[in-house]
């Protein structure tokens, strides 16, 4: 086995997205990277896993028994552990594109976004009118407020920042989004479904605060642009799940010199005088190896890591609920889709936060035909009784096979920018259903640790990614 | 995105297939320089570990009428630290597993690879063995670590084509990649008819790249 070279730029620890993305775009732009994750597999709390994995992980099985065998081979199966979706015009789609980690995966589309009014039984389920025409005919809204929902939708997919007399006479940048809705004469039920099902903030603080409309209205704008992309959704989804996505990013650090050790223990991070990270020591040990394994020292003048390598230097700003539920039927009120999106706003159920249900099937390979992965996932809000917060969700799925739910996830933030110890931690994957947030973070992250800002763009033509030697 | 499997059918009755290959094998077996011939027919004697060179196509002529694309997935080093992720296995349609024949160990590693393949891969994928680096023991007979009585019979066993090659002197490399094309199942993929992401139902070409235009090459030039 190779040695392992005794000083690297950069170490990254974790293979989650974030991780593998910035790994990707350091190798690229010349960083000596060492990437190395403690599991045996790539994605850390983003991979996609079979589904006998899955029993396993949740404990869902009595000893004895192999309750996965009646879903077929396990292999089959690609579960994602974060519910997740691409939006078509979305960042990460951008650094996709940009860095031709498009070649090793391939998207299909997700066939329908899907909004609920009401609550229980007669609950309405639509489509989110994606643009004023669908306002027209949306059944979330009487005669008049339709009118009123296809003005204010014409008015945000004109609205140019650099042309004022697109603007209807606000200063976004100065407006509350409430004073917007209040322009437009808006009902509490329309604001809801565009605040939460297009501009998909996970909770009304956006409404009331100085200067949000701008982003809403961008947000809105990404929704609608994603939508006229390819029709029927604003989202896509990778065959084989979302797993695939670090994957992809990781081979692309490492066709450009980044070196990848799986199975592999940090034993210490040594620091200089001042604080500064300098280097680390650790052991590669594969699952059932005999001996001690490989055990390694390098130095390194950087580190990037999840919250997970450092939980002191983390804290948690929440904890997500999440149930993994296997189906055997398309969800009721829609369409039979193979593949959707449904936010139930929170004011609909008397909650603070949103709850998400994302569905993927045999469409996007990640199941054998006949079967649907629904996954229902919010913010919790109480301290015990945590499938009661999903309900609403779970009420939505029908007949349900397999449910796995777990204790709640904690979401971690970074304390501190990383300037002090040369350690930029990334963010845990928040509640919200896309990747948006997560970008940002790549974004973060990049700033803090390169001292200038990512641009993925140059990437293709500047640096020749596209590599064909 | 490039297809993984992308075939049709061309004017006059001609058949064109492209097919995943996946190369494995232990570090430093000459791997990459394998591929470089193939595609590029050039050889480095110093050439460094696998960087930058992880996406490649090659397109052999069979005959007037049938006309096989390779797409080359090198594993850019991911097999160093037993690393190489679930993706690069994914709807592979061949393997390369490539030995060193002065190199006893190495055969062992390539019978590993052989068993992850099986492990991992389509069912009826293709799998070849390469003994390379046959222009040392053409040098000097006593490097020869692996008779080619042995390796012959255990390909035989495993059921995999057999070559011992040199990327260095281009000896058999041309030969390995055509006996694969001729295996690979060219009619049963015409009759598929397309499987590229756009053209699958909701399929959805992100790049919108324009796809450089398909012509056959001989060796030496790289048409990718």
């Amino acid at each position: 086995m190779d040695e392992i070279a005794p000083e690297y730029d950069v170490v990254v620890l974790g293979t989650g997205l974030t991780e593998c993305i910035l790994s990707g775009v350091l190798s690229v732009k010349g960083s000596k990277v060492l990437h190395m994750d403690r599991n045996d597999h790539y994605g850390g709390e983003a991979a996609s896993v079979n589904i006998e994995a899955l029993f396993r992980k949740y404990n869902n099985f009595q000893p004895g028994t192999e309750p996965w065998k009646k879903y077929g081979r396990a292999n089959d199966w690609n579960i994602d552990l974060v519910p997740k979706l691409l939006m078509s015009n979305g960042e990460l789609t951008n650094i996709l594109v940009s860095t031709d980690v498009t070649r090793y995966i391939e998207f299909k589309l997700v066939a329908g976004s899907y909004v609920q009014q009401g609550n229980g039984a007669k609950a309405t389920v639509a489509k989110v009118p994606s643009d004023a025409s669908e306002a027209l005919r949306s059944p979330l809204m009487g005669l008049f407020e339709k009118r009123r929902a296809k003005n204010f939708l014409q008015w945000v997919g004109n609205f140019d920042e650099a042309n004022p007399s697109t603007h209807n006479g606000m200063n976004l940048s100065q407006t509350t989004m409430k004073q917007v809705y209040d322009k437009y004469g808006l009902e509490e039920t329309t604001r809801d479904f565009i605040g939460h099902s297009m501009a998909l903030y996970p909770t009304d603080d956006y409404i009331e605060k100085k200067g949000m409309a701008k982003d809403c209205v961008e947000r809105i704008r990404l929704y609608v642009n994603s939508m006229a992309r390819y029709g029927k959704s604003p989202y896509i989804y990778p065959l084989y799940g979302l797993g695939e996505l670090p994957q992809g990013f990781a081979r692309l650090s490492a066709i450009y010199g980044g070196t990848y050790m799986l199975n592999t223990n940090i034993d210490e991070v040594k620091y200089d005088e001042s604080g500064k990270v300098t280097g680390i020591r650790a052991t590669m040990k594969e699952r059932g190896e005999e001996g001690e394994g490989m055990k390694f020292e390098t130095k390194c003048k950087k580190i990037l890591a999840d919250p997970s390598y450092f939980q002191g230097k983390a804290k948690v700003t929440g904890h997500m609920l999440k149930a993994i539920c296997i189906l055997n039927h398309p969800l009721d009120k829609t369409e039979n889709a193979d593949s959707l999106q449904l936010i139930i706003p929170q004011s609909q159920v008397g909650r603070k936060h949103d709850i998400y249900v994302a569905v993927v099937s045999s469409a996007h390979n990640v199941c054998p035909k006949g079967y649907y992965i629904a996954i229902v996932s919010t913010i919790a809000e109480t301290e015990a009784n945590h499938h009661l917060e999903l309900q609403p969700g779970l009420d939505r799925l029908g007949k349900i096979e397999e449910t796995f739910m777990g204790p709640p996830i904690p979401i971690y933030e970074p304390l501190e920018d990383g300037s002090k110890d040369n350690i930029f931690l990334s963010r845990s994957y928040d509640a919200t259903s896309h990747f948006e947030t997560m970008t940002e973070d790549v974004r973060d992250i990049y700033r803090r640790a390169q001292g200038e800002e990512l641009v993925v763009e140059k990437l293709k033509s500047g640096e020749g990614l596209v590599s064909e030697e | 995105m490039a297809a993984r499997m992308q075939q049709g059918s061309r004017p006059g009755g001609a058949r064109f297939a492209q097919f995943k290959l996946v190369l494995l094998g232990e570090s430093a077996v000459g791997k990459s320089s394998l591929v470089l011939r193939f595609v590029k027919d050039q050889f480095d004697d110093y050439r460094e570990s696998t960087i930058g060179a992880a996406f490649l196509t090659q397109t052999i002529a069979l005959d007037d009428q049938t006309t096989v694309k390779f797409e080359i997935w090198d594993t850019a080093g991911q097999e160093r630290y037993k690393s190489l992720a679930p993706m690069y296995y994914r709807n592979a349609n061949c393997a390369v597993v490539v030995y060193d024949i002065t190199q006893a160990a190495s055969l062992d590693k390539a019978k590993a690879w052989v068993k992850e393949l099986q492990r991992q891969a389509n069912e009826n994928i293709i799998i070849a063995l390469a003994g390379n680096k046959a222009d040392l023991v053409a040098e000097q007979p006593d490097k020869r670590a692996v008779t080619t009585a042995d390796a012959e019979a255990y390909a035989r066993e495993a059921n995999l084509l057999f070559f011992e090659t040199s990327a260095k002197t281009a000896e058999n490399v041309k030969e390995l990649f055509t006996a694969m094309a001729k295996k690979l199942p060219i009619e049963q993929a015409s009759q598929r008819g397309m499987r590229s992401a756009a053209g699958r139902p909701g399929g959805v070409d992100l790049g919108l790249r324009q796809e450089p235009g398909q012509q056959t090459s001989g060796p030496g030039g790289c048409q990718c």
